[in-house]
């Protein structure tokens, strides 16, 4: 066009005459073809902020990672700033984040499980064997924190499927023959759980032929406690959520990652609905508008699970106006905390809360919140039905109730042990996992998982209960029992346990997450140093904001208290 | 009143308040308990991560973060007993491991050195962690992550204070790191660079850029910032006579925060294009054409050096001659908004007296001139009826055109957090802002259908009887005359015309009227239109019937754009007003200013902005005194303008630089830049505020009310005035709403709001909850029509062209684009385009393009954003070098005389340079 030809005057300006401004808006922008893909996968799903894990879940299952232009057209499409996307995203050990440039993982992921038993069993030879014969274009292989299924250890995960007693070869040949897919063993669906009496107690509360308060009543006569490992009189803190103002809500734990626990996902793969039975029981009694399900994220199969048989409950009206809400964890223990659960259920950083305020005050977005274990409601039912002395009359040397010990590690027949609260380890390896495994000698144990700290032999005959161990130093918590022999190294083991809380850390407060960093460092020195090790337990038990943090220095502390001689040993 | 609680806290006993924590009772009773990551800043929440400030609570099991712990009736509380300072020095201990040496560090003074001497704890037995490498990637902030202690300060002050939600804590346990957007470079990220996370980074892991952090300044001044209508308080930190960096004070409109302008654009005072002599055109200079192109580094090639006395003479001697052969009204005046109430006031009163016309006007011709008559000829007032604090009690907000997050950054953080608190944010605007990401519903209507969509909203209120009865009852008038004129503006039939779907007008009418408490904001969306005044009417209407006025979260609020716009028309720098809008045609008022001043004064309004150019440009107007004003660049067609400068017989220009308006001028005064003088400014919020001299001027150069009144003394008047102090007082004698408010009292207090009722008490937030200062005391509903923009889009010019400011560029850019910081970050002139328009243009980012109008042709970058609707092209005023005014239509709205800047019909093309490659 001749006014183009034309020249246009170019006038002289005050600044430096950088020719460098931005061709875009500032930082990253959104790539129209991503926000097209993220809006067909997210399809007519709400936007909502509490969704953002859930979200996450669906493009990592879709794309097998996160890429940046993903989150950038995620974030445009929930409202957030990137920060908040990505902050999140990169907190879970579960999502694969790519860096510009970075290639995608391989398609499939091996997990081979690190956590105590699976080491003490060969966890770590399982590793190098495997890194040896994969192709690693087409498959890569990590290691990851317990699965929750120690009673076979070593475990590996293939895609979804776990392989237990893994070796090598089964390992191998499962990838040969493409078994990714979770596996899903026999259960009591719907139709048999109602036809065997299931229901009948949550429909009468429905009715009004039972009176809430009768039911609160009962299991406050049977002294249930939280499971999950607080051991907190389960009706007190019904009655406590249901003195709060409504709206409240109900959440449930399932996000079993204390290394050796494992009961949760047994009962639930068994019996589904007694748990879920328990679980509107509750809702009903501090009348919850919804019902939260924190599942982790190692139980695949049981998500199909759940998702399925809810569906069917719902449809045959069980829920009666509760909504009962599916959420899938994704890779991080410090969820099992509950209010970091509750900050991961709202869509963010499983950060631990300060308290107070308690969750039964400010709970989940805000209300007050009634939070149990899946073991706690699994026993609802039984405890109704059968009366509240059923559970109360059980127990030994003082303990009262019904204790569902995950015991692994050096026994003959390891595994999930109904046993009556009090029961000794001795009593427990001797009477239900038929003695130690040929050619150990029982050594110690952790009582409690890997926050509860490590006992020898010697103190072999304490009870196991709440409040009982807390002299020696330990907790029962999730009553995971890991027996420990001759052939295991106790510096080893404190070493392998202090690592899985400095991978677990939120890394919010100071003593924890700096103090994990370092305590692991201090403990991969040929000579521990154990005056510092020493303060520096104190202030992780003193100042850490949560149980994580206060625990993580338990084994360590029990090393150097029990088990002098392992730590002057030559290890490697 | 809630009940105090009594505790117990190393063995004293002490009261609580019940929103109180152990550590702020701790502070309060002379007990320092360390801490790093909570900081008393305002609006900072407690985090209590760091745990550095652990105390023992007596009878639990762990100890407690005193920062976010609150004390119960009774509590036994230690803060120094073995316990807590074992925890205490542990925690510092591991901090320090991993640090750099503090003689080494970023910042040998922060707070974190402070602490871990007071604790005798700057060594570390534990083995350090890798750090992540220092990012320099940002021109004005250093990333120095080594020194790190993820407190998350800086996330606090990104997300919660200034809620840019740049920075995040990404990662988990010792992997946890600070990052920005994705963990890009800061200089690469989403970051506007406001500095928040600067000044709250306890430990030198955010710094300012070029080690400035780790100076030591000579003295610390409190003032205010100049940039734009928000008015920030500020402390310049000042090291040889220069502003070594600016920290944001706890002013009541900003509470310590600041915008990138505010923290890291004053170096332009030190520029090397400062004038620091008087200057006269040389005799020999080519003569004047609208297209003069001078080098603002080198004013010699047209003028030379005079004296103060010689300049002064000059210019005063070239008004008189013309005042004196061709009459007062052959001259004409342009203050500023920039400068101080003082000096604005000063200004007036000599244009009116001296040169013996009401010729005076200002740059809020251009931003709120019709927003200003609205209000007045409505309710009697032209301030906002509420500071943008009050957004704290809204539940409902209402943001029409206007991008604050651009032009009022400060404020808009306010909003933001309103938004984060639950409130619901409306914002409507045909362009999208970083606003919209925090609004319940964001109307991307149309550009110039304000009305339609405004009349739609008003409808659905009438209609569904949602309006204020008794409001509309108590304290309006006009109703009825509403009420029919809006039958015609169903949501159905102003959809098509708004672009705005009938049952998201109906849902926001809703929301509005039914809100406890509803606050409408402004800008210059609403103003800059031919049919602003009617804009702005509705927004009045709209709130009249809805009853959302002089109660605390309700209001009027016109964003003000310059920092002393509210001040300077206060002060009468306005055609058509004495001080405090006191009508120039009123004899009483007239009288009472002729006795004020003694001189005779003219009983007739003199001419607005545009028609004064338009007069110079007819020949009527001969010589002009401008000062600190920059029309060649702002002013709408300014080829016109500079064409009628060119035909001045006299022009005299008060200014910092040689600015685009300077290029014209017979005689250039060189006069103090702002952190140079004392003076009080008068910013959107009605909050009069002193500012103070900081640094002192170049040799040379003088204060403008000092020229002023020199050159006053020149043209006849005899004023002696020895400091601003003394213009104040004078103000106050014909000032009513300066009641209660004295120079002393500003400068003690460094804010007074006004109107105020007495000298003790503060002045009101929020005004009118009891009728306006009108005749009939009520407000009056003024019904409007729709309107199309003056010039709409055809064959030739399909496209609109919308003008507007950046974040970094205030204004013409004759102060910003002389900060290094700010040229850095806007370096050149862009026009920004929806990324789909681009497409269909054949345009691709970063292009040279040609945007043209019936006025002229501009050459610049294309810039592909997001937030502009496709058929649009958005080019902010600032670049001389590709200057938007060349383009725009100078239309006036009938009523507030603003012209159109915010449409005129405009094409785009890819440049023929860049074609041609």
């Amino acid at each position: 066009m001749a006014e183009n030809q034309s020249g246009i005057r170019k006038f002289g300006h005050p600044g430096k005459g950088a020719r460098g401004a931005r061709y875009e808006g500032k930082g990253r922008q959104i790539e129209p073809q991503a926000l097209i893909e993220i809006q067909t996968l997210l399809g007519d799903l709400p936007r909502r902020r509490d969704l953002l894990i859930e979200h996450l879940h669906i493009i990592q299952d879709s794309a097998g990672h996160l890429s940046a232009r993903h989150l950038v057209a995620l974030a445009q499409e929930m409202k957030l700033s990137l920060a908040e996307v990505y902050e999140v995203a990169t907190f879970y050990a579960h999502f694969d984040v790519l860096a510009d440039g970075d290639a995608p993982p391989a398609p499939l992921t091996i997990r081979v499980c690190d956590s105590l038993t699976c080491e003490m069993l060969g966890s770590d030879a399982l590793y190098d064997a495997l890194e040896g014969r994969l192709d690693s274009s087409q498959v890569r292989l990590v290691r990851a924190p317990c699965m929750g299924r120690c009673e076979c250890a070593p475990v590996a995960e293939i895609g979804h499927h776990h392989v237990v007693n893994a070796t090598a070869n089964t390992v191998m040949s499962a990838v040969g023959k493409g078994e990714t897919h979770p596996d899903i063993p026999p259960f009591i669906d719907f139709d048999e759980y109602v036809k065997n009496g299931g229901y009948r107690i949550l429909k009468a509360c429905i009715n009004g032929d039972t009176d809430i308060d009768d039911i609160i009543s009962a299991l406050e006569a049977s002294e249930l406690r939280g499971l999950g490992g607080a051991g907190f009189p389960t009706g007190r803190k019904w009655r406590f959520v249901l003195a709060e103002p409504e709206p409240r809500l109900l959440a449930v734990n399932a996000d079993e990652g204390e290394p050796g626990t494992f009961k949760d996902r047994y009962y639930m793969e068994r019996d589904p609905h007694r748990f879920l039975e328990g679980m509107l029981i509750a809702a009903r009694a501090v009348a919850a508008e919804e019902c939260f399900i924190y599942l982790r994220d190692e139980y695949p199969g049981l998500h199909h699970v759940l998702a399925e048989e809810i569906a069917k409950l719902s449809a045959a009206g069980l829920d009666a106006g509760t909504k009962i809400t599916l959420r899938r964890g994704a890779g991080a223990y410090i969820c099992g905390e509950e209010s970091a659960m509750l900050e991961s259920i709202e869509g963010k950083r499983g950060e631990p809360r300060h308290k107070p305020p308690f969750p039964s005050q400010v709970g989940l977005f805000g209300r007050p919140t009634l939070i149990n274990n899946v073991e706690t409601l699994y026993w609802v039912r039984d405890i109704i039905e059968r009366g509240p002395a059923w559970f109360a009359d059980e127990g030994r040397n003082g303990g009262k109730g019904l204790r569902s010990f995950s015991v692994s590690g050096r026994v003959r027949e390891p595994g999930v042990k109904l046993a009556p609260a009090g029961i000794t380890v001795n009593e427990l390896i001797q009477e239900y996992c038929g003695g130690m495994t040929d050619g150990h000698d029982f050594k110690g144990y952790l009582p409690g998982g890997a926050s509860g700290g490590i006992l020898p032999a010697s103190k072999g005959d304490i009870p196991l209960d709440f409040g009982t161990l807390e002299s020696e130093g330990c907790l029962i918590g999730s009553a995971a029992v890991i027996v420990m022999s001759d052939h295991d190294n106790m510096r080893a083991a404190a070493l392998n346990l202090m690592r899985f809380f400095e991978y677990e850390s939120c890394g919010q407060c100071t003593p924890c997450r700096a103090g994990t960093e370092k305590a692991v460092k201090l403990m991969s020195a040929p000579e521990w140093d154990q005056p510092l090790l020493q303060e520096l337990s104190k202030t992780m038990m003193d100042a850490s904001i949560c149980g994580l943090g206060q625990a993580a220095p338990n084994p360590l502390l029990m090393v150097l208290k029990h088990f002098p001689e392992d730590l002057t040993e030559e290890t490697t | 009143m809630s009940a105090k609680i009594s505790f117990t806290l190393d063995g004293q006993t002490l009261e609580a308040a019940e929103s109180e924590t152990i550590w702020q009772c701790a502070e309060r009773a002379g007990i320092d308990i360390p801490h790093l990551c909570y900081t008393k800043a305002p609006d900072y929440r407690a985090d209590g991560n760091c745990r550095v400030c652990m105390v023992e609570v007596e009878g639990e099991r762990v100890l407690a973060a005193s920062c976010i712990r609150k004390p119960t009736e009774g509590m036994v509380v230690h803060s120094s007993n073995e316990r807590a300072v074992t925890a205490q020095k542990m925690v510092m201990e591991l901090l320090v491991a991993d640090q750099p040496p503090r003689e080494s560090s970023h910042d040998p003074n922060s707070e974190l050195w402070h602490w871990a001497k007071q604790m005798g704890q700057t060594e570390s037995r534990f083995p350090a962690r890798r750090t992540p490498a220092p990012d320099v990637s940002h021109t004005a902030m250093a990333v120095n992550l080594d020194a790190c202690i993820h407190c998350t300060r800086c996330v606090r002050a990104c997300r919660e204070v200034q809620v840019n939600d740049v920075i995040g804590m990404a990662g988990r346990g010792a992997g946890n790191k600070i990052v920005f957007d994705f963990d890009d470079a800061m200089g690469s990220s989403s970051c506007v660079a406001c500095g928040e996370c600067v000044q709250a980074c306890p430990t030198g892991a955010l710094m300012p850029a070029r080690g400035v952090g780790k100076v030591v300044p000579d003295k610390k001044v409190e003032s205010v910032c100049p940039y734009c209508g928000v008015g920030c308080q500020l402390t310049f930190n000042v090291k040889d006579n220069k502003i070594l960096s600016v920290e944001g004070r706890d002013g009541p409109s900003n509470s310590e925060r600041l915008c990138v302008k505010g923290r890291f654009g004053f170096d332009y005072v030190n520029h090397d294009h400062r004038l620091t002599k008087p200057l006269i055109r040389r005799d020999d200079a080519p003569a004047k054409t609208a297209d003069i192109d001078l080098d603002p580094a080198n004013p010699y090639t047209h003028f030379r050096d005079a004296t103060w006395d010689e300049a002064l003479e000059f210019a005063a001697r070239g008004l008189t001659h013309i005042r004196d052969a061709s009459g007062g009204k052959a001259l004409a005046g342009f203050g500023s908004a920039k400068g101080s109430n003082e000096e604005a006031y000063l200004f007036q009163k000599l244009v009116r007296s001296g040169f013996g016309s009401n010729n005076v006007d200002h740059c809020t011709r251009l931003c709120h001139a019709s927003s200003v008559a609205a209000l007045l000829e409505t309710i009697g007032s032209g301030a906002v009826t509420a500071s943008f604090n009050e957004a704290r009690h809204s539940d409902v907000i209402i943001v029409i055109g206007a991008h604050p997050t651009s032009n009022h950054p400060v404020a808009a953080t306010f909003l933001k957090n309103a938004a984060q608190r639950g409130a619901k944010l409306v914002v409507i605007d045909p362009r999208g802002s970083a606003l919209s990401r925090h609004a319940s519903h964001f109307l991307q209507f149309k550009p110039g259908r304000d009305v339609a969509l405004l009349n739609a909203l008003m409808h659905v209120i009438v209609a569904e009887e949602l309006y204020d009865q008794q409001y509309v009852q108590a304290h309006t008038e006009g109703f009825e005359q509403l009420r029919d004129h809006l039958k015609q503006f169903s949501p159905e039939k102003m959809a098509p015309i708004c672009g705005i779907e009938p049952d998201v007008l109906r849902e926001v009418a809703r929301l509005y009227a039914g809100a406890e408490a509803a606050i409408i904001f402004w800008g210059m969306g609403i103003s800059q239109h031919i049919h602003g005044t009617d804009n702005a009417r509705c927004l009045i209407s709209l709130a009249l019937m809805s009853g959302q006025v002089g109660r605390p979260g309700t209001g009027l609020h016109p964003l003000r754009g310059q920092n002393n716009v509210q001040g300077a028309s206060d002060a009468g720098l306005v055609p058509m007003f004495y001080p405090d809008y006191q009508p120039v045609t009123d004899t009483a008022i007239q009288n009472s200013f002729e006795e004020l001043w003694g001189t005779a004064l003219d009983p007739v309004r003199g001419l607005t902005v545009v028609e004064i150019m338009d007069a110079a440009h007819a020949g009527d107007i001969r010589g002009m005194y401008i000062m600190g004003e920059n029309p060649a660049m702002s002013d709408p067609n300014t080829h016109h303008v500079r064409e009628a400068f060119a035909k001045l017989d006299h022009l005299v220009v008060q200014e910092i630089f040689l600015t685009e308006t300077a290029f014209f001028a017979d005689v250039i005064l060189p006069a103090t830049a702002w952190p140079e003088k004392d003076g009080t400014v008068t910013n959107t919020n009605r909050q009069i505020q002193m500012g103070r001299k900081a640094v002192d001027a170049p040799d040379g150069v003088m204060p403008d009310w000092w020229i002023i009144t020199e050159l006053a003394k020149r043209i006849g008047l005899g004023w002696e005035y020895a400091h601003p102090s003394e213009v104040f007082a004078e103000m106050k004698q014909c000032m009513a709403s300066l009641d209660n408010i004295s120079w002393p009292r500003l400068e003690r207090e460094s804010v007074v709001t006004y109107p105020c009722d007495g000298e003790d008490v503060p002045g009101n937030d929020v005004i009118f909850s009891d009728g306006f200062p009108t005749p009939s005391t009520r407000g009056k509903f003024v019904p409007a029509s729709i309107i199309e923009p003056d010039e709409m889009p055809d064959a030739e010019y399909p496209m609109v062209l919308s003008t507007g400011r950046q974040l970094e560029h205030w204004h013409t850019g004759a102060m910003t684009r002389r900060s290094e910081t700010l040229d850095t970050l806007e370096p050149e002139a862009v026009a920004s385009l929806a990324p789909m328009e681009m497409a269909r243009l054949g345009i691709r980012s970063g292009d040279q393009i040609e945007v043209a109008t019936r006025r002229g042709r501009i050459s610049l970058k294309a810039r592909a954003d997001t937030g502009i609707p496709k058929g649009v092209v958005f080019v902010p005023f600032c670049f001389a070098e590709a200057a938007a005014n060349m383009l725009t239509n100078p239309a006036l709205d009938p009523v507030g005389k603003i012209p159109e800047f915010k449409f005129c019909a405009a094409k785009v093309e890819k440049a023929a340079s860049a074609a041609a490659e």
